[in-house]
């Protein structure tokens, strides 16, 4: 019994792990822009995609490329690479469909639907080039199982944990403690006052997709490790998830995406713990939704004042 | 020298025009004050010159704004502040209540390149304002509203200006604590900085300004020294309750 508990509760910190690491992008750019960007979710979804090919690449699949380099130097290169590529999709999207209607004082109302198009082209745009065949990402790294008692663990559940709890912290340093970081937390509060402090709102906002999207990268390489068959519409489902965790921890703070993420993971791996599978969705959102009605910010949100 | 120099401004706010062909002129060293009713469009003023984009401030149609001989009509609102070194301390304060005060002055820092000067402008803030020095630590939001004028006032020091413009900096302040401001931002121009000032309260500003300019619906329709203004009869009228 014990066992089984601990062995669930594992499992509820991989999930939660990948639900925090996307419900930090969904936050950020919150944050900042008071804009919920729906394509988030396939930005995670591009990111796989972006580490399906770096990795093949690497593994000596093309002829751009025709050396066979080892698993873990391989993952070790389409970590960083993938980050960079997913940042740069993520900036895309806000140069050429964000930006213009942020210049032109666009209601709140556009640039959320602007946002679930720029998802559904994501979808489609991969659904048009690579067809609708699912790819199968290449194993980098050996299976690894560590069983403890009736509790088994393996190596790669332990690396998604670990790298959401550095990414949690490592973003939360960098919001408090560097120039960039105060800056987004000013823009959420005041963004008429900040270039009058000769600070580029552009800039700012930029940096805020670089993070934002380089942690859907990050977690689409790790959800692509565990859960190895991409197709266009991955995303979907866990960017909502993460969605509603961001919101249950408190839109905007990040703290409460970190927290969301794992209340979400938790909550879904209990359900299933006690009840049919079939029932996880319905009775997680429904757990979730309580939480919101008793406290309508959010875990951690306040009203208004402080985001990010 | 000129320093502002304002030439048949227009402005509009969509396809309400707000600025009916404005001019006025800032010489270096100068205090200079813009009075006139609400919605006069001295606020407006202020953000066009500071390049805000609309919403804020609204579209120039005509006109040019030259600052040391040069158009600044092209320039980005946060280059005004770090190539320029025109500051503007907006209506309402607006400092940012989620960080602490202490971070509120080292964000202003953050576009500068003189490192070196830095030190000095922190010890003339937390020397204008004591108050400041004392809460430091404290999130600025929980400053009283004299306070937190302060803080918008000495945010703008920190940000390296030579040219100072605010808007309504007494606004909300008891008249002990508006004297202090006032007293605050003459020691600032005997050091040397320029000064353009938006008051609701005449006589406060035209003692304290040596030149003023009255705005009325969008125009300047009167100019002169402190002492020309004050002896105006429409001023008079219509602000100095005499
Ligand atoms: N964002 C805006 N959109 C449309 N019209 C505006 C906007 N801001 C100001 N106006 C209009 O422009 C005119 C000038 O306003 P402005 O704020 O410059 O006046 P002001 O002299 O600063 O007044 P106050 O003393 O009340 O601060 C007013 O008629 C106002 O209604
Ligand atoms: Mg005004």
């Amino acid at each position: 019994m014990f066992d089984t508990l601990l062995q669930n509760l594992i499992n509820a910190m991989q999930w939660g792990s990948f639900y925090s690491l996307i419900a930090l992008g969904y936050t950020l750019v919150y944050g900042v822009l008071l804009l919920i960007n729906f394509a988030h979710g396939d930005i995670v979804m591009v990111g796989s995609y972006i580490a399906f090919f770096v990795a093949t690449l690497f593994l000596g699949h093309y002829d751009l490329f025709p050396v066979a380099l080892p698993g873990p130097l391989v993952l070790a290169l389409t970590v960083p690479l993938t980050m960079i590529l997913t940042a740069l999709v993520g900036v895309t999207l806000e140069r050429i469909a964000y930006r213009p209607l942020r210049r032109k004082g666009a209601h709140r109302l556009y640039v959320v639907i602007t946002a679930l198009m720029c998802g559904l082209i994501l979808e489609n745009g991969n659904l048009a080039l690579l067809g609708a065949s699912r790819k199968k990402f290449p194993e980098l790294v050996d299976k690894v199982i560590y069983t403890a008692g009736g509790v088994s663990v393996t190596n790669l559940k332990i690396a998604v944990i670990l790298t959401a709890v550095l990414v949690f912290v490592g973003l939360h340093l960098i919001v408090t403690k560097t120039r960039m970081g105060m800056a987004m937390r000013a823009i959420s509060y005041d963004k008429f006052a900040v270039p009058l402090m000769g600070i580029p709102i552009d800039t700012v906002i930029v940096f805020t997709f670089v993070l934002g999207s380089s942690m859907a990268g990050l977690a689409g390489i790790l959800f692509a490790l565990s859960y190895p068959i991409l197709d266009p519409y991955m995303g979907l489902s866990i960017g909502w998830k993460a969605f509603i965790a961001a919101v249950v921890g408190g839109i905007g703070d990040i703290r409460g995406a970190f927290a969301g993420g794992f209340i979400l993971g938790f909550v879904e791996i209990m359900v299933v713990a006690f009840f049919p599978s079939t029932y996880r969705d319905l009775f997680a959102f429904t757990i979730l939704l309580i939480i919101l009605t008793l406290r309508p910010t959010g875990l951690f949100g306040v009203p208004k004042t402080t985001k990010v | 020298m000129k320093l502002l120099e304002i030439d048949h401004l227009e402005v509009a706010y969509g396809s309400i025009r707000a600025l009916h062909g404005i001019s006025l002129e800032v010489d270096e060293g100068e205090i200079v004050t813009l009075i006139g009713a609400n919605g006069a469009g001295k606020t407006t003023t202020l953000h066009t010159i500071s390049r805000l984009p609309p919403p804020e401030a609204p579209r120039l149609t005509a006109g040019d704004i030259r600052y040391r001989g040069q158009s600044i009509v092209g320039v980005e609102p946060h280059d005004i502040v770090r190539r320029l070194h025109i500051a503007l301390v907006p209506e309402g304060r607006h400092i940012f209540g989620n960080l602490t005060v202490q971070e509120n002055l080292k964000l202003a820092t953050y576009a500068r390149r003189d490192d070196d000067r830095r030190p000095a402008d922190y010890d003339r803030v937390f020397d204008l304002f004591p108050r400041l020095a004392e809460r430091r630590r404290q999130r600025s939001e929980s400053l009283s509203g004299g306070e937190q004028q302060m803080l918008a006032v000495g945010r703008a020091l920190m940000s390296g200006c030579t040219f100072l413009m605010l808007d309504e900096p007494s606004m909300g302040l008891a008249p002990l604590l508006m004297y202090d401001m006032f007293r605050a931002l003459k020691k600032l121009n005997r050091a040397g900085m320029t000064i353009l000032l938006i008051e609701q309260n005449a006589h406060v500003a035209l003692q304290f300004a040596h030149r003023g300019y009255l705005m009325d619906t969008g125009a300047i329709v009167r100019a002169g020294t402190s002492a020309e203004l004050l002896a105006d009869p429409l001023i008079h009228q219509a602000y100095l309750g005499g």
